[in-house]
């Protein structure tokens, strides 16, 4: 499943590539997809934890020298 | 009829006094959601993820973390532009250092109370314990973040609320008060006892609180920046970079910021469109920006200054880029200054 939206949170520290996405997020609906890309190591362990509590789904997690990219679907409850 | 659930947001700092106040409310059955405030001043959003030699330390966001083992909603909000006025304007002033811990609890609390009014929550809980901290967690100070957020009664400091007069959801019965604490003083042994009975194995304790206001070189580092620019304002930027790298101000009108190591050069580097910046090109060495002005006097002496905390520091002559930003780069051949004249009054 490919992303149609994106969020750039590279050289950005933690937690603002969280506050970001949870941004990002308030904007996009039910199902969609969303890559982050991030350079912070604090967000392998933040941005799974984050989407796990708020009930998003990680499809996805590559990391690429100092780069890594969350594939995010977006749940909406309500 | 069906009981009504209570809800309430409490402040996670991502400590163990947010976490275990918490708990206890949601022990009751209360629907609690946490609530977290980034200033830019909190220590583990700065540094944990730069430097090299901490790549062995788990990185993570204590706040998010506290919130996973509660099995907790958590909202982060950017308060980085609201902060300043708090931080430049502190009502009831400073601690040991730039720290306006009242003013900021005051201000953490106010923004609070506007979330659970925005979202239909009924009270505010805060890991806040009577004596606890010498500005903001006194018996006398406690009520002036109450009233002056406007939070008032809807604000429940589980930890020592029955040391303290009973709030709405204790007198609404929506909470026990029975099996709400009384906790007091400095002493932690009996959070730390708690943490135990509740089964929490692992939890931050940062030494000197989660506020880089509270540190004393940095509080320094920002006062010199203040001064430099005769203006008491600045940046998220200004406030990242003051706890990264080695810091020399050899004149008024500029202050080298000199990466200390590969992770530091790394994260230095996406600064470089911004900032004139020099950078080793005979040796291997540090990534320099220069915060300020530099004349032409200036260059070679700053220049001489990096090639100083370079592996040429012994050479006679290294070689040193100077880039300008938006403009070309200039090729220096100097020789780095010596040990002794890198005065320690340059240090920030």
């Amino acid at each position: 499943m490919s992303a149609s939206h994106h969020l750039d949170a590279r050289n950005l520290l933690c937690p603002m590539p969280v506050i970001k996405l949870q941004s990002k997020v308030k904007s996009l609906s039910h199902n969609d997809v969303l890559s982050v890309t991030c350079t912070d190591p604090g967000t392998k362990h933040d941005i799974p934890a984050w989407c796990r509590l708020m009930g998003h789904e990680i499809i996805d997690t590559t990391e690429d020298r100092n780069e890594i990219v969350f594939t995010i679907k977006v749940i909406k409850t309500q | 009829m069906q009981k009504q659930t209570r809800k309430a947001v409490a402040l996670v700092s991502g400590g163990l006094d947010s976490m275990l106040a918490a708990k206890i409310i949601q022990d009751q059955g209360i629907h609690v959601e946490g609530i977290n405030f980034y200033t830019g001043f909190c220590v583990e959003g700065h540094t944990q993820a730069i430097r090299k030699k901490d790549q062995d330390k788990i990185k993570r966001n204590n706040a998010i973390w506290v919130a996973e083992q509660l099995n907790m909603p958590l909202h982060i909000i950017d308060v980085v532009e609201e902060y300043k006025d708090v931080l430049l304007n502190p009502k009831h002033g400073y601690g040991a250092n730039l720290n306006p811990c009242l003013d900021c609890k005051g201000f953490m609390v106010k923004k609070a109370r506007a979330w659970m009014e925005e979202h239909g929550f009924d009270f505010i809980i805060t890991g806040e314990v009577i004596g606890q901290r010498p500005m903001s967690q006194r018996r006398d100070t406690l009520p002036v973040i109450a009233s002056e957020s406007g939070a008032n009664e809807r604000l429940l400091r589980p930890l020592c609320a029955q040391l303290l007069p009973a709030t709405l959801p204790e007198q609404e019965g929506w909470v026990d008060r029975e099996k709400l604490l009384a906790f007091n003083g400095r002493n932690r042994k009996p959070q730390m006892k708690l943490a135990q009975d509740l089964g929490f194995e692992d939890y931050a304790q940062p030494a000197g609180g989660c506020c880089f206001l509270t540190d004393e070189t940095y509080s320094r580092k920002l006062t010199d920046l203040w001064q430099a620019r005769n203006k008491r304002d600045y940046e998220i930027d200004d406030i990242i970079l003051l706890k990264i790298g080695r810091h020399l101000r050899p004149r008024s009108h500029f202050k080298l910021i000199i990466s200390r190591e590969e992770g530091e050069t790394r994260f230095l580097e996406g600064y470089r469109s911004h900032f004139a910046h020099f950078y080793i090109a005979s040796h291997s060495g540090p990534l320099t920006l220069i915060d300020g002005q530099l004349s032409e006097d200036d260059i070679e002496l700053a220049a001489r200054i990096c090639a100083r905390y370079s592996q040429g520091r012994n050479a006679e002559i290294v070689e040193v880029k100077f880039v300008p930003p938006g403009g070309e780069t200039k090729t220096l051949q100097i020789k780095p200054l010596p040990s002794d004249d890198i005065l320690q009054e340059w240090h920030v």
